[in-house]
């Protein structure tokens, strides 16, 4: 079980039943669980979608995409039977902040999927957890058996002659189904191979059925917002970037762990206030803001940010998953694009050629750079390669593995002339030179 | 039967809920691992023949997921993490001391099968990091002394 943690700046919504048991039925319904269905059952599909436009919800998974405006891209009149799909292949590097609410209060997401469906008329919802978190499967299992007996699921729920199903499904590792496309492919029994768009799965997803995907925590923040109005979730974050969000502190940091706190909070005081600043009086030197797919932020860059969508958006950069990891001045840059780049090209499905050959040629170039066999032109180098998978791909890994090499090559640079012409990495000169085995991509 | 009946007959209730026979294959598949350690062919040969795809099918989609094996593993298959979160607090050294304590390497297995060891990505423990699976429990928050700790109550549990 994750251990929690507790802040006085949090804003305790999608967080308010942790630690209080609600994984039991009972007990979430004690805690004001299953109003928010019921309130929705009695509301208009277009009134639920607005509510949820009005609280200015984002995608949490790390797109920030708007969810209201996702759910009214589903087109109402069709034939086609239309899904919910739950993500929860959490696996972005960094990001641990969907287990607690599976954990903690799963049924909340069962309520969001059964929220999403009345919205845009879907009868079927799947949530789908990764394999490695296999015993938040098993309570999942457990809370929809429960919700199933109590007739919050299944035919004529609450009474209201309308049926809802909710299907429980797991992966077998792998961070590329975390994608949409490739989320669908694995949820159909397939390699997760990511699909090309157009058609967006809102009108062509799940067995060619429209399709709302949307994360763990985007649907557990659903229920509240029908409960509260949307425009009270609103007005905790800034315009345009409603409510609050889990962040994943972890790294170089005392006090690491998932707080809940309003979008646009600044990143300074997170670091050194929520997360109890860094160990050992170390200065801080980079963050990664939300996720190793992220822009890699400098010490003094990190000091300025406020965390929220609109911030980043301004800069050209993402605010990404709620995975903000802390590097002291003790930290590699060269080893850290290489452990990053290292997990890219495992994930890496092989699908699309750019992505394929340019984390591998970068892994090997990275390896080769920090190993002291370094040469100048690799540097600018490096930084080609991965500019030229950015926007190649038929899913965002390629960019994913570009982006934050991009922005240490530029920010670090001194540290790869450090290593050059074979003298050893400035912050563990007795590290051993190693050759990482080559695996192939998938 | 490769599997046991009453595993099949969850197999046959969940494909139910798809609208296709393949739907529920990546569960099956994992489910399957479970049961009896790895990915056997007889195994695959029924999940094909349940599924009614070709063996060929099958093993095309066990290849893209990084959980599922097609040869045995150890009974406690040690699972170390060291993306960047575990890397930044010791995953690497976590995962040097197993090593050397189990006197194996990445993807291997001890004489007697009862641990293996691979070295993997993120597992979603960040913000508890160093951190390592024994099979599907998560071990947190680790130190060498702690490592020593867990692997000697999973060795235990073999000897009983």
């Amino acid at each position: 079980m994750a251990d929690l943690v507790s802040h006085h700046d949090e804003v305790k919504i999608v967080s308010s039943r942790f630690g209080k048991g609600a994984a039991d039925i009972e007990t979430y319904l004690k805690l004001n669980g299953y109003k928010a269905v019921q309130k929705a059952l009695t509301m208009s599909s277009d009134d639920i979608i607005n509510e949820v436009k009005a609280s200015n919800l984002r995608g949490r998974g790390g797109a920030g995409f708007p969810t209201g405006m996702k759910w009214s891209f589903v087109p109402k009149d069709t034939a086609k039977a239309k899904y919910i799909l739950v993500n929860g292949d959490e696996s972005e590097p960094g990001t641990c902040k969907d287990r607690p609410i599976l954990e903690q209060d799963p049924h909340a997401v069962i309520e969001g999927v059964i929220i999403a469906g009345l919205a845009v008329g879907a009868k079927v919802g799947f949530v789908y957890i990764r394999g490695e978190y296999r015993y938040l499967v098993d309570i999942m299992r457990k809370a929809i058996a429960d919700a199933y007996a109590k007739g919050y699921l299944g035919k004529n729920i609450f009474g209201s002659g309308k049926d809802f199903d909710v299907r429980w499904h797991t992966g077998a590792g792998a961070y590329e189904v975390g994608e949409e496309s490739a989320l669908m492919e694995s949820l159909e029994g397939k390699r997760g191979i990511p699909r090309i768009r157009p058609p967006f799965p809102a009108v062509v997803g799940l067995w060619g059925g429209p399709t709302v995907i949307n994360n763990v925590e985007t649907l557990a923040s659903v229920p509240h917002i029908i409960l509260m109005g949307g425009q009270k979730f609103a007005d905790y974050g800034p315009p345009k970037n409603g409510g609050t969000r889990l962040f994943a502190l972890s790294g170089h940091i005392n006090k690491p762990g998932v707080y809940e706190l309003p979008l646009g909070y600044p990143l300074k005081k997170m670091i050194y206030d929520v997360g109890g600043g860094i160990p050992k009086g170390r200065k801080l030197k980079a963050v990664v803001p939300g996720g190793s797919s992220t822009f890699i932020l400098t010490g003094e860059e990190a000091e300025q940010m406020n965390m929220d969508f609109d911030s980043f958006a301004k800069r050209g950069e993402f605010l990404g998953s709620g995975g903000v990891v802390v590097l002291d001045d003790t930290t590699c840059m060269v080893k850290f694009a290489l452990r990053i780049m290292k997990f890219y090209q495992h994930e890496s499905c092989g699908w699309c050629i750019p992505c394929r050959e340019g984390t591998d040629w970068l892994k090997k170039t990275l390896t080769r750079f920090h190993n002291g066999g370094g040469l100048r032109k690799d540097i600018d180098n490096i930084k080609y390669l991965a500019q030229n998978m950015l926007g190649r791909t038929f899913c965002p890994l390629g960019d994913a593995a570009a982006i934050p090499t991009m922005s240490i090559v530029d920010k670090w640079r001194s540290e790869f002339e450090a290593h050059l012409e074979g003298r050893p990495c400035p912050f563990d000169p007795a590290a051993k030179i190693t050759e990482l085995p080559v695996v192939g991509a998938h | 039967m490769v599997i046991s009946d009453k595993l099949d007959a969850f197999f046959t209730e969940k494909m139910k809920e798809y609208p296709t026979k393949r739907g529920f294959l990546v569960p099956m598949l994992i489910y399957t691992q479970d049961e009896l350690g790895y990915l056997s062919d007889e195994a695959i040969a029924h999940l094909a023949k349940k599924t009614e795809l070709t063996e060929l099918e099958v093993r095309n989609v066990i290849s893209y997921y990084s959980l599922l094996h097609t040869k045995p593993m150890g009974k406690y298959h040690v699972q170390v993490c060291t993306n960047i979160s575990c890397m930044l607090r010791g995953g690497e050294e976590i995962l040097d001391h197993c090593q050397s304590k189990l006197g194996i390497g990445h993807k291997q297995t001890t004489a007697d099968g009862t641990f293996s060891l691979e070295e993997v990505e993120c597992i979603g423990a960040c913000s508890w990091a160093p951190a390592l699976q024994v099979n599907y429990d998560f071990h947190e928050n680790l130190t060498n002394e702690k490592v020593d700790a867990i692997l000697e109550q999973y060795r235990k549990r073999t000897r009983q």
